[in-house]
């Protein structure tokens, strides 16, 4: 199997990451894993795999990206805690709370391509404020109601509707 | 409670009771980080020392967690912080950490909360049998508790704020290990671990991330964090799972209608070795006591019952080997040592039948 970065030499690493449905797969050869970051001896970062492949020459097969300019984006730093961009590919780990923010640009695709999806549903702490409460709700709703609607459940999402509708405070249509 | 208390107790995910034949253990994972303090990969050890002083006293006075245990890693010996991982209290990587992360766990050892591994609080229950939905219930209660006294870190939009961006969310952690000798036997289980990893589901060994498949032992959990509800992420695992544990059944009966010679050849077979040997890999012994497993749920080994086999597969792990023999013991003499232990008690628990 041909390297998909140089298209020269044989691939001897695979990595296979499987995010819903999806399986993606990249063969590279040992030389341009390691351009890439990988360490192909210790463990494989997903980040390194997820950011570091888009900006170390071609873009693997399927990922489609432009190659990125690396300068620029290595200097970004957390406010608060001072973590690098660096640093966060090197580890996976993210500094803290606040990196969230200040790495939002990358982090975006991430966790799109982890957990296909943008918006926590789950469980709110309770002395975070009402609003969010009701924000989170109504965005629960309004994935149950295109659920509904795909599956042809039209009962269930009029039902829905009218719980969104009561919730943003107006009278169902 | 001082430590030598819980080498007198079997551990929780191994205690007897429920039907854990092919379920074998429950587990509910959060991971919770204080709003205003650097995760703990990134703070210093002061930083982590102080978090892990003021948590340890809120944690000992929560109801949920009483009557609770406390030990900093610092406290500990290498080989007796490997006892906790072997138990299934704290993980791997916890057990490398020294000053400023500690455990707080319940005495019965069903509620266990890793302050400063990855993240500032990890909070775990486990259990034998599927009990996911009553599992979470629990540690939704010890999460609330815990919230009334901290202000965790939290965002609207990504919900929980976790060190590594894979738990951002619920930072919920559902996962069952399941004992399936049928389907490894009937070469089934490549095409169904395939088949989880594709629906989002992640397949590990006994011991979690990184560790490989011993003893047919393989731990079932969801990757995503993000976007959906706790509830539908527990409920989605349970559903799976007794899908599984029906495809196991099936090619138990399978096994047993055309392959019964290569069944009972396989039990008795480990058992042979078992009874004989004298030297045992940690993973020979797994894949052997597998065997026993398959063997007894099939009523074709008699004598020998699963709470004796379930009580080996956690004494021939190497800490709690070495606890026995109260030395730190090299590889072979582990092999040895091993050996000894589970013929004399397999002798006894037969002589006993």
């Amino acid at each position: 199997m041909q390297c998909e970065m140089c298209k020269e030499r044989e691939a001897t690493v695979h990595l296979t990451q499987v995010v819903g449905s999806e399986v993606k797969k990249v063969n590279l050869c040992e030389g341009c894993a390691a351009k890439s970051g990988l360490d192909i001896k210790g463990t494989i970062s997903i980040t390194d795999l997820l950011m570091g492949l888009s900006g170390g020459g071609k873009a693997p097969a399927g990922g489609g990206k432009p190659p990125r300019e690396e300068a620029p984006e290595a200097e970004r730093t957390c406010p608060r805690c001072h973590m690098r961009r660096a640093d966060f590919r090197k580890t996976s780990r993210l500094g803290c709370a606040d990196c969230y923010a200040a790495f939002a640009p990358e982090l975006a695709p991430m966790l799109h391509n982890m957990h296909r999806a943008h918006q926590h549903t789950g469980k709110i702490p309770a002395r975070e404020s009402q609003s969010i409460q009701a924000s989170a709700e109504l965005a629960a709703l309004q994935k149950a109601l295109e659920k509904a609607i795909a599956e042809e459940q039209f009962e269930e999402a009029a039902r829905l509707r009218d719980r969104i509708a009561a919730l943003r405070g107006k009278e169902p249509a | 409670m001082i430590f030598a208390d819980l080498l007198q107790q079997p551990c929780a995910w191994l205690a007897p009771g429920a039907d854990t034949g092919i379920v074998v253990s429950s587990r509910i994972r959060l991971a919770r980080n204080l709003k205003g303090a650097a995760f703990p990969g990134w703070a210093g050890e002061e930083e982590c020392e102080r978090v892990w002083q003021h948590l340890r006293p809120v944690l000992l006075g929560l109801k949920t967690l009483t009557p609770a245990f406390a030990f900093g890693m610092a406290e500990l010996e290498e080989f007796e912080r490997m006892i906790l991982f072997e138990r299934h209290l704290i993980s791997g990587e916890m057990a490398q950490r020294g000053r400023g992360s500690g455990l707080v766990a319940t005495q019965d050892e069903t509620i266990s909360v890793m302050v400063n591994e990855e993240d500032h609080l990890r909070l775990q229950s486990l259990t034998p049998g599927l009990t996911l939905q009553a599992i979470w219930q629990r540690m939704n209660t010890l999460d609330d508790e815990i919230e009334a006294r901290v202000r965790y870190a939290f965002s609207p939009r990504l919900g929980y704020l976790t060190a590594c961006p894979t738990n951002v969310g619920t930072g919920l952690r559902a996962s069952v290990m399941l004992h399936l000798p049928g389907l490894a036997l009937m070469n089934e289980l490549n095409p169904v671990a395939k088949g989880l990893t594709k629906i989002g589901l992640a397949v590990r060994g006994l011991w979690g991330e990184g560790t490989e498949a011993a003893g047919n032992m393989f731990q079932i959990s969801n990757q995503i964090t993000l976007g959906d509800r706790e509830e539908n992420i527990v409920r989605t695992i349970e559903q799976i799972v007794l899908e599984l544990v029906n495809h196991e059944k099936n090619a138990r009966v399978r096994l047993l209608e055309k392959r019964e010679i290569v069944l009972r050849d396989h039990v008795g077979r480990a058992l042979g070795i078992l009874s004989h040997a004298h030297l045992l890999s940690s993973k020979e012994a797994l894949d052997l006591l597998s065997g026993l497993r398959l063997g007894i749920d099939l009523g074709i080994l008699r004598g020998v019952d699963r709470p004796a086999v379930d009580r080996l597969l956690l004494l021939s792990q190497p800490a709690h080997l070495q606890q026995r023999e109260g030395k730190l013991l090299k590889p072979r003499d582990r092999d040895r040592v091993r050996a000894d232990l589970i013929r004399t008690q397999l002798a006894e628990a037969r002589g006993q039948a």
